[in-house]
């Protein structure tokens, strides 16, 4: 079967992996301290961009994501220059959402006027916590003023679309300190708002301190009262809830995003950077400077490379497909893969509406309320 | 009078406390005699199985021939029998102890004698055996070998001034050993025209010359084309191959004389055939009477064993019918438990044998187990009067009709220093033992005999002796009958169904502290789910304890983006293959280690 016969749009994501120091909580690929290579990074890009060239001609590029790390940490005409790249040898659609991430303390007006004036048309800003003194626990090294400082000043550079990003669940955290955080950042009108429930992984500076019984997460309880209190309070500012953590103005949802969930293609560029292209997911390497030194050569080695099957293509479809709030449409379904859903996972939906995780209206499979606190008892059956 | 051949044989075995260097200096001995190059000697020749090399433990007796030319100019067959060290396998020990003249009694110089060490000298005083001592381990730090003789002499009664001293570890003054067997172990002695008479001490299967039997020839002689008739089953086989041992080998030869330690091969298909202690002799010339067997023994500890996957309950039967092939103190029954399917109750000399089996099930037969608490066997009398014997708590009749109910006792002899006597009187005293006597070693080191109940050393007592004497204590017990005690049948109930594995039979003074820490330890175990579920324990119905897991309320990947994907699809693997490795008792999942987690709990 090909699914992806006729979808010759991508996604694509270019990681940058620099931070002026790491978050508590972060495991991403990002790295404090490394300055020093930042030049040589973007002529990896440059060259890894070039040698996508004859590969991605048939392609049309819908969405454009800078994500990190920090990427307005790095010098505004990097990032010109890498978009000027991209539109050199990649098939960028007119009017493609182009969004990059920033962190408060990191923007200044002709930073941002220099993202707009190169087509950059989203701005992602890591706001995390209201309460400086959770910013400073958390590790953050900005404060809500300058994150306010930083949002006005986007809004006057030129910004419609700008989405902030907040943490729940974070240790030391009140249930007031998050009503607080929401309202007020509500308040601001940003287009978007992603919500992330606190998890504390491996690696990072709260893994070890949970490990060394340093740090008390919070209760499960308060974490979903944090949630739903996000959702319910959310909606009356108009914001439509439309995936698990994210929450956007009627058509400001994220475009690029929407890409993973509805399981289509993506490209993404740079060290550890994830693609999903012809049937099969791989990631760059991780080795900053192994990435370095293989672009420079010419040499780019795709690890992990895994060829989703169709069984796997349908599960992805199915996972992902429910974090979105519309659900699954089964018709949808069935078009696309030519089999009744019903006919493949029948019981486990049947046991899932009895255990009232998901519902099923109006020919579409969705999460009910339980079902998004237990998205991962839904989830498991579908693998 | 003894013939040439065995004025130069000498059969003997090493005992000694575990890790007091017994196998250590098996292999010197087998290094020094030549019978093996450097080059084939594995760490710990004799040890042959991968749990008995890691856990430093010999589980199955071995045997081996050695040639020594001795300082008198003359040549010298050995042939040494290793013995298992610990407790649980005594029964291997005194096999292997009818098969020799002698013993070497090896104690640490550092350590000195313990229970263990003890245990086996009585044991091998009781078939009459000359014990050598030798001191090992005289180059650590902390050796104090005249120390160590003095106690010999006190203690054992054993004279000890010229114990050769030795450092097996490091090839120490090997030869005096070696010397000390040809001077002080007596040579066999047996008519060889006498009609055969051979003690089985250990039997194998192999797969090409089926049953492989280990003999000790007391008189007469047997070769191959001889037939030879089993005294006790009264089976007759045609002798293919008789041989000797040589370091993980069979050496073949022409015929095995009165005195000799060797094999017999016969196209034997069934190891019952061959029962260990029986006497083989000739069909055509039998001896009158056999030799004196061993008594027989019975398991001690009793568990259900279940496989994981329920599909592979005929290869969890294989398995335990292949390790019974070599192993005939392991019994099992199939049984089935509503919580757990089908399985079987399996029946252990001890905790340590019981251990074994399950690690060899996992390892050489690559079997996922879910293994209950271990029991004892209660003696039930019925108000009709009718006796039962009950190794699985399921079974035990309601209380209405039980007159009276025993429960197996030990005599459990306990070596420590000093320090440690109130901890040990302490926690005997928890664990319902009866002070018998306490002893003197020396100023510094005392033996306490204690009459204890076999279901409270099976508790992890193992394991609490060693934690409250810092490991210096050692532990014997032999079984020494069955006592009047006032047991209950404690139920578990999850989520209102009683859960028939995890019920046993316990003293009603302990019924209330295990009960509460069994419910928190279930608490632990089972994780959250979408519903409350209620733990409790209950005696005939009455709820003793009672704990809740509470029902879980987050249980989502917040963040799911492109470079996610793989890595959270495996975390949801990894969930739903933990999901599927659990039990279903009702609507509960309960994990495979809740059924064991009973077994530790120290009170």
């Amino acid at each position: 079967m090909q699914t992806q016969k006729n979808d010759n749009t991508l996604g694509l994501y270019i990681h940058i992996p620099f931070c002026k120091s790491k978050c508590y909580y972060c495991d991403f690929f990002s790295f404090a301290g490394r300055e020093d290579i930042i030049y040589p990074y973007f002529q990896a890009l440059k060259n890894e961009i070039e040698s996508y060239k004859g590969i991605l001609g048939n392609y049309k590029i819908g969405t454009v994501y800078i994500g990190g790390g920090t990427p307005s940490v790095v010098d505004a005409n990097c990032i010109r220059e890498l978009i000027n790249n991209c539109r050199k040898h990649f098939n960028i659609e007119p009017g493609a959402e182009i969004s990059i991430e920033a962190n408060p303390g990191t923007l200044s007006f002709d930073k941002l006027a220099t993202y707009l004036d190169t087509g950059i048309n989203r701005l992602s800003i890591g706001m995390q916590a209201w309460q400086d003194r959770l910013l400073e626990s958390i590790g953050r090294i900005h404060r809500s003023g300058e994150f306010i400082e930083n949002f006005e000043l986007a809004r006057k550079a030129g910004f419609t679309n700008i989405n902030v990003d907040l943490i729940f669940g974070l240790p030391g955290q009140t249930f007031d300190d998050w009503t607080e955080t929401v309202d007020n950042v509500a308040e601001l009108k940003p287009s978007h708002i992603s919500c992330y429930s606190l998890k504390i992984e491996e690696g990072t500076v709260f893994g070890d301190m949970l490990g060394e019984g340093r740090l008390k997460p919070v209760e499960d309880e308060l974490d979903r009262q944090m949630y739903h209190f996000a959702i319910d309070r959310l909606a009356g500012h108009g914001f439509r809830h439309y995936e698990i953590s994210n929450f956007s103005k009627p058509g400001f949802e994220c475009k690029h995003n929407l890409v993973y969930w509805e399981g289509r293609q993506y490209i993404g560029l740079g060290a550890g950077a994830h693609s999903y292209f012809n049937g099969k997911r791989y990631n760059n390497t991780y080795d900053l400077n192994n990435y370095i030194n293989c672009a420079a050569k010419n040499q780019f080695h795709r690890e992990n490379i895994e060829e989703i099957d169709i069984n796997g293509q349908i599960s992805e479809y199915i996972i992902l497909g429910l974090r979105l709030i519309r659900g699954v449409d089964v018709d949808k379904f069935k078009m696309k893969f030519e089999t009744d859903v019903f006919d493949l996972f029948g019981k486990q939906i049947d046991r899932l509406i009895s255990r009232g995780l998901i519902e099923f209206n109006e020919r579409t499979l969705r999460l009910t309320k339980l079902g998004l606190d237990l998205a991962n008892q839904v989830f498991i059956e579908f693998l | 009078m003894a013939s040439e051949r065995q004025k130069k044989t000498r059969n003997f075995c090493i005992i000694a406390h575990i890790d007091h260097g017994k196998s250590t200096l098996a292999d010197r001995l087998i290094e020094k005699t030549g019978v093996l190059t450097e080059r084939e000697m594995a760490e710990q020749v004799l040890d042959n199985m991968d749990i008995e090399r890691e856990r430093g433990i010999t589980i199955k007796a071995q045997a081996v021939r050695m040639i020594y030319n001795a300082n008198d100019g003359k040549e010298y067959i050995f042939n040494l029998i290793d013995t298992p060290g610990h407790v649980d396998f005594n029964y291997e020990v005194s096999r292997s102890l009818a098969a020799c003249e002698g013993a070497i009694l090896v104690v640490d110089a550092s350590q000195g004698i313990e229970a263990q060490t003890l245990a086996n000298v009585y044991l091998a005083l009781e078939h009459d055996l000359e014990i050598v001592p030798v001191i090992n381990k005289i180059d650590l730090p902390g050796a104090q070998p005249e120390h160590v003789k003095k106690e010999i002499e006190d203690v054992i009664g054993l004279d000890a001034s010229d114990a050769p001293l030795i450092s097996a570890k490091n090839s120490i003054n090997i030869e005096e050993v070696l010397e000390s067997i040809v001077k002080k172990i007596p040579n066999p002695e047996g008519d060889e025209d006498a009609p055969l008479r051979a003690l089985i001490f250990d039997s194998y299967y192999d797969n090409y010359k089926g049953v492989i039997v280990h003999v000790r020839v007391k008189e007469g002689s047997v070769k191959p084309g001889d037939v030879i008739r089993m005294m006790n089953t009264r089976k007759e086989f045609l002798v293919t191959e008789v041989g000797y041992f040589r370091p993980g080998a069979l050496a073949p030869c022409d015929k095995l004389y009165a005195g000799d330690v060797g094999y017999i091969a016969a196209s034997i298909k069934n190891v019952k055939d061959t029962r260990v202690g029986d006497t083989i002799t000739l069909a055509d010339n039998p001896a009158a009477e056999p030799l004196p067997g061993y008594r027989k023994v019975n398991p001690m500890v009793f568990c259900g064993i279940y496989p994981a996957d329920g599909a592979k309950y005929e290869d969890l039967r294989d398995a335990l019918e292949k390790l019974q092939l070599n192993d005939a103190s392991l019994v099992f029954e199939p049984e089935t438990s509503a919580a757990l399917g089908f399985g079987f109750r399996c029946g252990f000399l001890g905790l340590l044998h019981m251990d074994v089996i399950q690690e060899r099930l996992e390892r050489e037969y690559d079997l996922d187990l879910v293994t209950t608490a271990p029991s004892v066997v209660y003696r039930i009398t019925k108000t009709d009067g009718e006796v039962k014997y009950v190794d699985n708590p399921t079974n035990m009749p309601p209380v209405n009709v039980i007159d009276k109910m025993e429960e197996p006792m030990v005599k459990a002899t306990i070596m420590t220093p000093t320090d440690y006597v109130g901890n040990i009187m302490e926690l005997s005293q928890e664990r319902r033992g009866i002070f018998k006597d306490m002893t003197y070693i020396d100023e510094k080191r005392v033996i306490l005999t204690y009459e204890l109940p076999l279901n409270e050393i099976i508790y992890d007592f193992f394991d609490a002796l060693k934690s409250r004497t810092k490991g210096y204590a050692s532990l014997d017990y032999e079984f020494i009958g069955y006592k009047e005690s006032d047991l209950v049948k404690l139920d578990i109930l999850i989520n209102g169904e009683i859960v028939d594995a995890l019920s046993f039979i316990v003293h009603r003074e302990k019924a209330y502290p295990r009960a509460r820490k069994i419910a928190e330890k279930l608490k632990e175990t089972i994780p959250r789910q979408q519903f409350e579920i209620p733990i409790q324990a209950c005696i005939g119905g009455k709820i003793i304890a009672r704990e809740t897991v509470k029902a879980y309320r987050k249980d989502v990947l917040a963040k799911c983006y492109g470079g996610d994907i793989t890595r959270k699809k495996k975390l949801l693997e990894k969930q739903k293959e933990g999901k599927k490795r659990m039990r279903q008792i009702g609507t509960v999942e309960v994990p495979q280690e809740a059924f064991m987690s009973v077994l530790k709990l120290d009170v």
